[in-house]
């Protein structure tokens, strides 16, 4: 009776070491590509991802517009577009305050692009959208709060 | 895994308005299957570029907060009926595609 007790236990653990290796298999693709800002997107919080991409202390400009719902019933799809005035835009970041990691996206604009970028993001709970405008050199910043009626991250 | 993409591309006066849709589920890699209780794994675009007659107008890195089947729209000055967008993105698997449109 103990000795098959032993080999259920042994064998259990096998198996849990097995799922392990998987896992880590699985998880390795993630750190295939080097150009992509890998920190800045893993970042926990809003005050290490904008020092991610590089925008430590932005100014507050009006000349950011940021059209998204004033309530969004699902945070899985919430429609947003960010038109920047400035002069000279040159990238234009999106962040979700509160999300578990908060930078959703970088977008570099170069020949021709216009101040202008529409995408849907997804929103864990009731945050501010906040987007990083770099011109000439300079970081400005705009946010917007979107209520989350139903949040969009996790099951 | 590469499911076509559609691009739309208009002309409204000297500016090109460009929209995209990719077909991707965008998986974040910290969510977890209501079945099994596992973490669901990451897979989600990572890079997106957009070219008009060969010169890049757009590279932008996303992350998984981007929703399922991402969209973008972006507008391009100087652009003119004829020319032509060509967007191509990857993702944290290595997969990856592209598509070109003709502005109309």
């Amino acid at each position: 009776m103990n000795a098959l007790r032993r080999n259920v236990l042994k064998s259990a653990a096998g198996a849990g070491a097995v799922a392990v290796a998987v896992a880590a298999g699985l998880l390795k693709p993630t750190q295939a590509m080097a150009a992509w800002n890998k920190a800045a997107f893993e970042a926990k919080n809003v005050g290490d991802a904008m020092k991610g991409i590089g925008a430590a202390s932005p100014a507050d400009s009006k000349d950011i517009t940021i059209k998204a719902p004033d309530i969004a019933e699902n945070g899985a799809v919430v429609p947003v577009e960010v038109t920047s005035g400035i002069a000279g835009t040159s990238s234009i970041a999106i962040l979700a305050e509160k999300n578990g990691q908060p930078l959703v996206g970088t977008f570099d604009l170069t020949g021709g692009a216009q101040g202008f970028i529409s995408t849907r993001i997804k929103m864990g709970q009731t945050s501010l959208v906040r987007a990083v405008v770099n011109a000439g050199g300079k970081t400005y910043t705009a946010a917007k709060e979107v209520k989350v009626t139903i949040g969009g991250c996790g099951g | 895994m590469a499911q076509p993409m559609r691009i739309r591309a208009t002309m409204a006066g000297d500016v090109a308005d460009v929209k995209v849709l990719m077909n991707h589920p965008m998986e974040t890699g910290t969510r977890k299957d209501a079945k099994t209780g596992q973490l669901v794994p990451a897979h989600f675009i990572q890079e997106v570029s957009a070219t008009l007659n060969g010169t890049p107008v757009l590279n932008a890195n996303i992350g998984g907060a981007v929703s399922k089947n991402p969209y973008l729209g972006f507008k391009v000055k100087g652009a003119k009926a004829g020319d032509k967008v060509v967007v191509s993105w990857a993702d944290n698997t290595g997969d990856k595609n592209s598509a070109e449109a003709t502005i109309g």
